[in-house]
This record gives C-alpha cells, structure tokens and sequence, in this order.
C-alpha cells in the first residue's frame, strides 16, 4: 500500500522542527522511527499532509546519564538498548523489554520515545517507563517541561503533548541498590502485540527488604497502566512468597483489560497475577 | 561448490535444487517484478458492508485525480456481460457488484491509474451510498427457513446451495442401530487462508496490433486460467498467452479465478496497455479463496473390544458469498469421502452441505487435496474420542482397526480404491522413534505431580493425484497433465510440463525422473513450466498432484524417447533391435555390455545419422491419464506440555514418518514436510479468519491472522517408509500436502490427551491459550 | 525530491515523490527486484535490506530517509562472481523453497551473523522472527544460517579471501 502524498521536511535543529509545527498544527505529523507511523500511513489510516523528519537532529540522538538520571534521547531506537552491557546492568528492565518488541529490522528503526509519544495501550515501552518512575522530556515553544509518565498517557492513543511540542527524551532515575527486573509478556505470535505485559522493577535495600519498587502494566487499561497498590505493598517487606502471592493479588485490582480476540478479561487478569508473581519469583532468586 | 547435479541416476538422491541459483541472488522473477513500457496500475474500491445495496457510485471526484486513465464499475460490466464470472465450482460469482454486495470488502469499482499511488488516491475518492441489510454470518442460521435469501439471482430460492453424499445410508444406520458402542463429536474446522508470501496478482497485456493478450498471473493452474479466461471474455483461446512467472508460493490460493484479474484484463482491452493489478495482504486474506470452514458431526459404532463397524459423517459447508471452491466438478465437497481414513470400516456414509453466508467465498484446498485436510482431522480426531470411551490407549486402538497390508489394494465403503500401504509398519517405527511406551510412563509420573502432559497421535491417509479421467475435471476439462520432452543434437534436454511449481522443485525433482530414464543427469535436463504458449496442457499444481500425474507424464514420455532411441542405438551398433538393451546409462549389445552408446551419443544420430526411413529428430509428448489416485499416508506423534498459569501448549517434540511411495529427491521431500507441518501447527494454534455478527473480517491483515514465525515454531522430526503406488509409473504417490492433512489432529489430540484428567473431549482449533485456560480455571486448575 | 543513495556501492541520483516506499525505490527506480513486499504492516521481512549496515524492513522506510545514506539488497553479496556464504548455505540446506522470502531473510541473517558469528539455533530464531517464510518451516533456513557462520569464520582464517565474504553495508 501507499501513503498518501505529503510535504516532507528534515529540519536540523529543534527550534526548527518547533516552528515547523506551529506552522502546520495537526497537519504535521513528526517522523522518527516510523514504525507506527508509516504503517499506519500505508493503511492510510493516518493521513498527515506535512511529516517532519527529525532524524537529521543530532541532540536527539543517544542516551547518557546525567544529573541521577539516564537520558534517552527522541531518536534512540530499541536495539540501542537492547545489547549494551552498562545498561543491562543498571537498567535491565531495557533490555528485557527491548528484545520483546516486534522483531529486530523493526527494533534497529523503532525509538522508545517514539512509542511513548503513540500511547498504545498495548505498549511495552509504556509499561516499562511506568515501572521506571519516568519522566518524559517535551520541548515547545515556550521551552522544555517535564512530564511524569503516568500524566503523559492522556488516553488511548493521546498523549500529553500539545501540537507545537516533541518528546525530546525520556529520563529514568538512576537507581541505587541492588536492582532486578523483569519483563512478562504473553504474544498470540512473537512480535505480537501483548495479550498482557507485565514490567517489574524492584530496588534492594541491603536489610533484604524492597527499597522501591514499579510495576507496569500492558494491555489493561485505556493507557498502560501502573500497578500502584502492588507497589506500595511491596515496600519495605521482604520478597519472600507471602509478599509476593500478596502482590501479584493487588496487581490484579489496578488491571482493567478488555475482553477481545486475544482472550477475556479474567483471563488476562488472571495472566496478571502469573505473571507479577513469576518475574517477582525470578527476581527474588536473582537478588538473593 | 560441490552441489551434485552431475551425477548419472540421479533418482533418490539429495541433488541441490537448480531452481535455487536465482533465487539466492534475488534473481527470480515473480509477477510483480514484472514492469511493461508504460504500464498501469490498478486499485480495487471495496465495500465495507458484508451485505448491503449498492444505491449510487459516484466516480467524478475519482476521476479528477491526476494520471487516472479508466474507472470501471459493475454496470460497465455488464454492459459487456461481463458483471458475473463463472467459478469452478459450477457456481457464478459477480466481479464487481452491481446492485448489492455479499461480503465485506468485496470487489465494487476498479480505477486505473498511472501509478500505484494515484490508483490508490482515486480509489479511497470513489463514493458508494450503501443501504445496509441482514447480514448472516452463521451457516446454520442460514439454513433456516425464515433466514433471508442472500442469492436472488439464483432460481433455487434457498441459502442452501447443494447437497452430496457418500457411502450406503441404509445399511450404515443398520449397523449404529445395533452397535454397542457409539461415539459421536461435533468438529470445527475453522475458516483459514492459504497466505502465501506473495499476493495474487496479474498483468494484463493486450495489443491491439496483434489482438494477443499476454497474462502474466501468479496461476497454479495457467492452462487453466486460459481456458476460463477465453470462455469469459470470448477472445480466441490461441489469441491468449498466459504465463504464471515465479510463483511466491500459492497453496491452493492461486487455483481460482479472481474478479481483480477481470477487471484488469478488461481494463488493457480498452486502453490497448498493460495493466498490473497486485493484491494488498488485506485483498488476498479478506477476498480470495480462503479454505475449510466445515461444521462437521462425526459419529462412529463400534464393538465392545473396539473394533470400528461404521461412520457417519454430517458437515454443513460454509462457502460464504458464492461458491468459489475450486474442486473437480463431480466433487462439490472434494475428496472428502476419504473420512474413513486408515482403517477398515464396513461401511460409511458421508453427507455434506453447501451452504451461503454473507463471508468471502472459496473453499479452495489450502495445502489440501480437496478437503482431505478436515475428512482426516475429523476421522483422526473422532478415533481417539473412540479410545477414551473404550478406555483403550489410542495407539492400541488403532493398530486393532488398521487396514491391514494384505488387504491393499482396498476398496473403501466410500468407494475409493487404495493403492497401496503398510500402515502398522509405518506406525509401529512411529511408536518406536518416539518412545511411545517411556512418554505414556512419564505423562503418568507427571500426572501424579499435577503436571499436564499429552502424548497426541495421527494415522492418517491421504489421496491425492486428481485424477484419472473417468471421475475428474474441472469445467469438463479431464485432470490429466502432460509432458513434452526434446532431446537436442548434444544430448541436453528440454522439458515442459503442465503443472507449475510454487517452491516444490519441479525443476529439480523432474530433471531427476527424466535424467533417470535418459540415462543423463539432472543437469543436462532444463524443466520449463508456466508459459502456456509453450508448454503442454495441464490442470496445474495443486492437490498434490503433480509428481502423481505430470511426474508419470514425464517417466512415461522419457521412455517413449527411450523407444525410439534404441532403435537408433541398434542402428549406430549395427545389430537388431532386439539384441540392445538399456543398463541404466546407456543402450549396450546383450551379451557384449563393452559395445555400447550413450543417449549423447544417440541424440547426436538423431539429427545426423538416422536409419533409413526413420523420422529425424528426438521427441516426444505425453499425455498421462492415471489409472487411479495414490494414497500416501504417515503417522504422526506430537508431545505437549501445558503452561497451567497461561494455558500456553508447548510442543516439545513432533515426530512425522511419512510414507509418500518411491522418493525423487529426499532432501526435497524433507522440505515439504517440515512447511506443511508448519501450516498444520499455524492451523491448530494460529489461523483463524473470525467474523462479528456484521460480518466484519476480524483477521484481515497479518497482524490478526496468525501467520507463525522461526520462534513460534517447533522444531521437526522426520523419518520414512517407502510403500510404492503399483500403478505409477515410478511408484511414487505425492507428499506435499500430507504433513498439513496429517498434523492437526495429532497437535489437538495431544491438547485433549493433556487434558484427559478434567474429562475434555475436544478442543475446536485453533487452541488459543485462552481455550486452555478456561478448561483449566473451570476444573480449579491455577498456578 | 532529489536524493542520492549508494546501494550496494553504486551511488543514485534520483528524484522521488516523498511518499515513495523506500522498497518501491530499489523495486522500481533502481529495477532492483530481489526484495519483495508481502503484507502492508510491517509483518512478513520479504522487503528486509541493510541501511548502513542494519537489517530494515524496507515497505517501512521512506526512500527520502535513505538520502546520503547506504544499503545494501542481496544483489550486492556477491564478490567476484562468488556467492556469499549464506547464499551457499541457503542452496546446500534446502533453506528455500517458493523463494519469495528468500533476499530478505539472506538480508537479516545477514546482520545477525555480523553481531554473532556462531549463533544458537534459539538465537537465530530470535534473530529471523520478523521474516516470515510459508514454505520451509524454518528448520533448514535455521541450519543454513550456522552453516553459513562458520564458513565465514572458515574464510575469514584465509587473509585474501576476506573482502569477499564480510558484507559491507557500513
């Protein structure tokens, strides 16, 4: 299929790319990875008449940490952080999400920040970020602010971004302690999107017990959706079987997925609670 | 590289496929690498109601796009008589619609345009102002009485369109009113779609100056094709060149005539230019020929001890919009009487019903020999319904009722004659290979500890090479297929045959069987196929028929060469003709093997030094009408274990022994089993074409209809016996599609057999996790 | 617009209209044919070529993107009228049969190799997940991907025949 016709720029700042949409408002749409976007445009259920390439941007590219945070720029692709040591040791909830996402041709174009920036319900990204405790860097005319991930997902599809404004980055807290993730993810076929995902991200105090904890959920909501009692119980107690058998109950309460052709919604709340229970099994071997 | 094209006898051997070089360097040539000086581009306007009237086309705003060149809707048509096809399955079928649609996203207006892009521009600004109507999705509702009728243009004011039936009805309820044993399932097998890689697509080409039209489509069958094609449009038959380059791919997708291809041969008559029209994946899943959907209730009597008496067998067929199955014409529900399977029944009796819905129409054999795929799951999947009733392991039950090989050749109470087979000597390697005996012990061990193993089992039989005259043709085109062979002053061949391969390697595997009667290799043989103004007729390649008929073609026309040849020989080495004989490579002197000429050497007299009165040249063309089908058939073990906290079946191992007669070339009949078994997996627990109760296609791209990739598969184990066909030529019998009729049921069986301590008897596929969950969750069963 | 791409070492100058698929460019514009397109969502991998040096799916990229930019399609593995060893290996084991998916799949093992010379057969089934093949099962197709790997490394241990069997693509 073929997209409709469109103008295409490739500005190289983004100052410029800001203007660029002030000039066209909701005409334009910005190219990053364009893994969503272009298919969407050759099923032509996207139709933007300006799309504004944003890959010739050099400060969008890359990721470093800076400040207690890692920053990962606009233009950083899923494979960036799929395969890099420093990363899967600091961060692995990365990588663990990472190489669930579609396949590899897709994952060496596709950003994170581009799927944020889309808010699929059914994106892992999301979910890990909401794990992560992230922020989401947006840049527009009147310059930068920084959104908590959980206000960026307005609403299936809808972000909080207003039509003159980019996802610039999105910046994670660099954790202290002893880290463990997890990312579980049932498909219908690899590279499917979720039936349900579930992110988990657990800090270690040194008396054993959970100094922090995020717990993203995929699939179960109109925008992905934070676990938040489960996250809260965690705290402070050990990750013993109890706690979590506890937790992967709570997790349960804050999961509102939709009966569809990828199963009902009791049996994706149930898949919940497998899943909370099985990576947070995993994580309390790996962090013993 | 060493890839041993080059050796004499090639039969039976592993030879490195010559097909391959092209396509390893991007070098094949598939229908859209095709591009003509100036050629079109066409794009379909489909409707989004699966029934509803058609009250205005509006094509002005269409028009205006820049570069369109012609936009043609029903009325045009039918201006030309042309609104309506006819399908191979005896039915009409509308090309594009003129007062109403019948299913979502059928064909309504095509537009021809420059390029892609402004053909697709123009398409989405054609306005159609439906009316929306009833829509029935559901092929019991349509039966019905109070069911409105979908197809006014019929006389038979019924949404039933035929009904057939197989066997001895009175004496089959004879035996099930008497029989102390009686099973009876109702089965699904659900709407799938062949899918191959590359859409369907076509060229259209005439010119004016020579009142030709070359079509290039992407055809299974082009002989076929060209005869349908000269019957729609009334152009001359010899005035028609169809040529199917490249195939990407086709499994019984590519056998039917599509309205696209109409259009666009309607579209190039007007303009005198090339027109190419190539599907969108949503085209090809959600319009052409999908396959199966059979409601099926399968019933079987047996005795105490298990020994099977009778089957009675009740489908209702849903063909969707139109009947545009793509069977032989005596056959509306294939070969599907072959539901008796491999064991010996006294009696049967089969009916089946045809049946509209407001769906997309087909019922083309998906990797199938028409409707084999849904008799064997149905008959595999009733046997072990059978074993649990009788409390008897599945395997044990099989080997009581298996047609034993003295009883070959067989006569089935459906009326088939089987060839030839060995089927507890094929499952009893099966049962060994696998360790049949240690999997039952440790799905004990791992019952006693909760865990939830099954040990699946399929016995099946197939019959494929459609067909011996007497019973099979499409349109009153008898099923034969040919061969034409010419052997060239340095001894290299030409053959063309009436088939057209999709990947199968006829290129190699018919060199081989012609290299070996030649006594040449399989490099000096070139295979053509796919140009209809070159090659001999056939029916084409489907069913997997072509090693059965246009491989005997080719064995039989090569010894036809040999005839003539020998003759020459016994000339060149100045004795009788009956004193010469053939060892395998070349023609000797009997009794003195040192005086002896090659077929290079025979083929150089053939043009320069032929004895007096003889023709020159070395020829021949074979037409080969088989006396009967063949009957491969395998045994099949799949081992799973079920995930109780998602309801995931893994397939730990799959073990397919197949018995599919002589082999050409193992490393290419290996090939074919590991595909089809990867479509009988994809069946049982991927592909599915649902539809809401509008009649939407739920499963319209690749996204929702679940093609499986390298990680959703299992890995394959393979093994064989070799039981010969006593009627073919080379004693071979067809394997392409065995491993896609044979698996299902074992992937199910193994499901169920899992599943035996909640009492399941049945699972519909494909098994979703979903499905398992909720068996799970209903018998208490979490993590 | 005008772009200029290097495929496969040959530099083009083109002009293109911006909606132009950067799959209907080397189809269409450059009568390079060897990638092919099979679904309309980013599904199947029949397009997959290497830009600078990265396996993507070609039907999902604009032909604009690639301007000043490199690919490389499976009608650039040869050197010096020698295949490249995965184009050996597909042919030894059976690792196609229709071989519509074929360039493609060539095209991400491609890569994988270059990131992992000796992969497991679960890593090089992660690794061509996103090339579908309806013919093969994958069995063979897995095979001939490790086979090819270590006839690489086999080439690789012999100075002179270097160029001709690491794909460039950077």
């Amino acid at each position: 299929m073929i997209p409709n016709a469109f103008d295409y720029y490739s500005p190289t700042t983004v100052e410029e790319t800001i203007g660029l949409l002030q000039k066209y408002g909701y005409e334009a749409k910005i190219l990053a990875g364009g893994q969503s976007l272009l298919p969407m445009m050759k099923l032509r259920v996207a139709m933007p008449s300006v799309l504004v390439d944003i890959n010739h941007i050099d400060d969008l590219h890359g990721w470093r940490e800076e400040n207690g945070y890692l920053r990962i720029g606009a233009l950083t692709r899923h494979v960036d952080l799929e395969n890099e040591q420093h990363l899967k040791e600091s961060y692995p909830l990365l990588s663990k999400t990472a190489e669930w996402i579609a396949d590899v041709p897709v994952r060496n174009r596709g950003t994170i920040c581009g799927s944020l920036v889309h808010a699929d319900p059914s994106s892992d990204w999301g979910a890990a970020m909401i794990a992560l405790h992230a922020d989401v860097e947006v840049i527009g005319p009147s310059g930068i602010r920084r959104v908590f991930i959980d206000d960026f997902f307005v609403d299936t599809f809808t972000a909080s971004l207003e039509m003159d404004e980019i996802a610039s980055a999105v910046l994670i807290p660099s954790p202290i302690g002893r880290v463990g993730a997890r990312y579980m993810k049932l498909e219908r076929k690899a590279g499917d999107f979720a039936i349900v995902g579930v992110a988990l991200h657990v800090i270690k105090a040194n008396d054993g017990t959970v100094l922090d904890s995020g717990i993203g959920l995929c699939a179960c909501g109109d925008v992905p959706v934070r676990a938040k009692k489960a996250e809260e119980w965690l705290i402070g107690r050990p990750l013993d079987k109890e706690t979590i058998k506890q937790a992967s109950l709570l997790a349960q309460e804050d999961a509102n997925p939709a009966t569809d052709l990828r199963g009902s919604a009791e049996y994706k709340r149930d898949l919940v609670r497998v899943f909370v229970k099985r990576g947070l099994e995993e994580i309390a071997d790996e962090l013993r | 590289m060493a890839i041993n094209q080059t050796e004499l006898r090639p039969m039976g051997k592993s030879i490195h496929r010559k097909e391959d070089p092209r396509f390893i360097r991007g070098q094949g040539k598939y229908l859209d690498d095709i591009v003509l000086p100036n050629m079109l581009y066409m794009s379909i306007v489909r409707s989004p109601y699966a029934h509803a009237k058609i009250k205005s086309i509006n094509t002005e705003a269409a028009k205006q796009v820049p570069g369109v060149k012609l936009i043609i809707t029903g009325e045009d048509l039918a201006k030309m008589n042309l609104a309506w096809m006819p399908t191979m399955n005896g039915d009409v079928q509308m090309v594009l619609a003129t007062n109403k649609v019948l299913f979502q996203y059928q064909e309504v207006v095509a537009v021809v345009a420059e390029t892609r892009g402004a053909a697709v521009d123009a398409a989405q600004l054609v306005e159609v102002e439906y009316e929306a109507l009833p829509v029935i999705v559901d092929p019991f509702r349509a039966l019905q009485p109070d069911a409105p009728v979908l197809r006014d243009d019929r006389e038979k004011k019924s949404n039933h369109i035929w009904h057939w039936e197989a066997g001895d009805q009175e004496s089959t309820e004879e035996i099930f009113k008497n029989a102390p044993v009686v099973v009876s399932q109702d089965v699904r097998f659900q709407r799938v779609h062949p899918s191959p890689l590359e859409p369907c697509g076509c060229i259209a080409d005439y010119k004016k100056g020579t009142g030709r039209l070359t079509w290039y489509v992407t055809s299974q069958a082009p002989h076929a094709h060209r005869t349908i094609l000269a019957m729609i449009s009334g152009l001359p038959e010899h005035k028609i060149q169809v040529i199917s380059p490249d195939v990407g791919g086709g499994f019984g997708n590519k056998v039917p005539v599509y309205p696209g291809y109409v259009c666009a041969l309607v579209a190039s008559i007007q303009l005198g230019i090339p027109v190419k029209w190539v599907e969108t994946r949503t085209e090809n899943i959600a319009s052409t020929g999908f396959a199966r959907d059979y409601h099926m209730t399968s019933e079987i009597a047996a005795d105490e001890n298990g020994k099977v008496l009778a089957l009675r067998v009740k489908t209702i067929a849903d063909h969707g919009a139109f009947d545009a199955a793509a069977d032989p014409t005596k056959f509306p529900a294939g070969l599907f009487s072959i539901v008796t399977g491999s064991y010996d029944f006294k009696q049967a009796f089969v009916e089946v019903d045809g049946v509209y819905t407001n769906k997309a129409p087909g019922g083309v054999a998906y990797r199938c020999s028409f409707r084999v795929t849904e008799a064997a799951y149905l008959i595999e999947r009733t046997m072990d319904i059978l074993a649990r009733k009788l409390g008897m392991d599945p395997a044990e039950l099989r080997l009581l009722n298996f047609i034993r090989k003295d009883q070959f050749p067989y006569q089935s109470p459906t009326g088939w004659t089987y060839d030839s087979g060995d089927y507890e000597k094929t499952f009893r390697l099966a049962l060994e290979k696998i360790g049949y005996h240690e999997l039952r012990k440790e799905q004990a061990e791992k019952r006693a500890r909760g865990e939830l193993m099954g040990i699946g089992i399929s016995t099946f039989t197939e019959i494929v090479g459609a067909g011996p005259s007497h019973s099979f043709d499409i349109m009153g085109i008898k099923m034969f297929d040919s061969a034409e062979i010419r052997v060239h002053p340095t001894g290299k061949v030409i053959a063309r045959l009436g088939v057209r391969h999709q990947g199968q390697g006829h290129e190699t595997t018919f060199a081989q069987i012609i290299g070996e009667e030649l006594g040449l290799t399989a490099d000096d043989v070139l295979i053509e196929e796919g140009d209809t103004d070159t090659a001999p007729y056939g029916l084409g390649t489907y069913a997997s028929r072509s090693t059965p008929t246009a491989g005997g073609a080719a064995a039989l026309c090569a010894r036809r060469i040999r005839d003539k040849a020998r003759k020459i020989a016994a000339h060149l080495l100045e004795v009788g003709d009956e004193d010469i004989s053939w060892n395998g490579e070349s023609f000797e002197v009997k009794g003195t093997p040192s005086r002896k000429v090659t077929m290079g050497e025979v083929a150089l007299a053939a043009y320069t030094n032929v004895p007096e009165g003889m023709e020159p040249g070395l020829e021949a063309t074979y037409y080969y009408d088989p006396p009967n089908l063949t009957f491969p058939h395998g045994a099949y073990i799949a081992v799973v274990d079920i995930d109780k906290g998602t309801g995931v079946v893994k397939v730990r191992r799959f073990l397919a022994v197949d018995d599919c007669g002589n082999v050409i070339n193992p490393m290419i009949v290996e090939g074919q089993i590991h595909g089809g078994l990867t479509e009988g997996f994809a069946i049982a627990f991927m592909q599915d074409i649902p539809f809401d109760e509008d009649g939407n296609c739920l499963a319209p791209n690749w996204m929702d209809y679940l093609v499986p990739t390298s990680l959703d598969t299992p890995n394959w184990e393979t093994d064989r016996t070799i039981t010969p066909s006593p009627h073919h030529p080379i004693g071979a019998k067809g394997v392409g599609e065995s491993p896609n009729v044979g698996s299902p049921a074992a992937f199910v069986n193994a499901v169920v057999d899992a599943l035996e301590p909640f009492g399941v008897e049945h699972i519909d596929m494909p098994i979703f996790p979903w499905k398992v969950w909720e068996i799970l969750r209903q018998n208490g069963v979490a993590e | 617009m005008q772009i200029s791409v290097t495929v496969n070492g040959r530099v083009y100058e083109s002009d293109v209209e911006p909606r132009t698929l950067l799959i209907y460019y080397i189809r269409e514009h450059l009568r390079l044919t060897g990638a092919h397109v099979g679904c309309d969502t980013t599904s199947c991998g029949a397009c997959t070529v290497l830009l600078n040096g990265k396996a993507v799916k070609s039907c999902t990229v604009l032909a604009v993107q690639a301007n000043g930019q490199e690919i490389m399609t499976v009608e650039g593995l040869e050197r010096d009228g020698e295949l490249h060893p995965l184009q050996k290996a597909f042919w030894e084991e059976h690792g196609l049969q229709c071989g519509y998916c074929t360039p493609g799949m060539i095209m991400t093992a491609c890569e994988l190799l270059e990131r992992n010379p000796f992969p497991t057969e679960e890593e090089v089934r992660k690794g061509i997940s996103g090339n579908v093949c309806r013919c093969t099962g994958y069995v063979n197709i897995i095979k001939a991907i490790q086979s090819a790997g270590h006839m690489i490394a086999q080439q690789d241990k012999e100075p002179k025949n270097q160029s001709e069997v690491v794909p460039s693509g950077n």
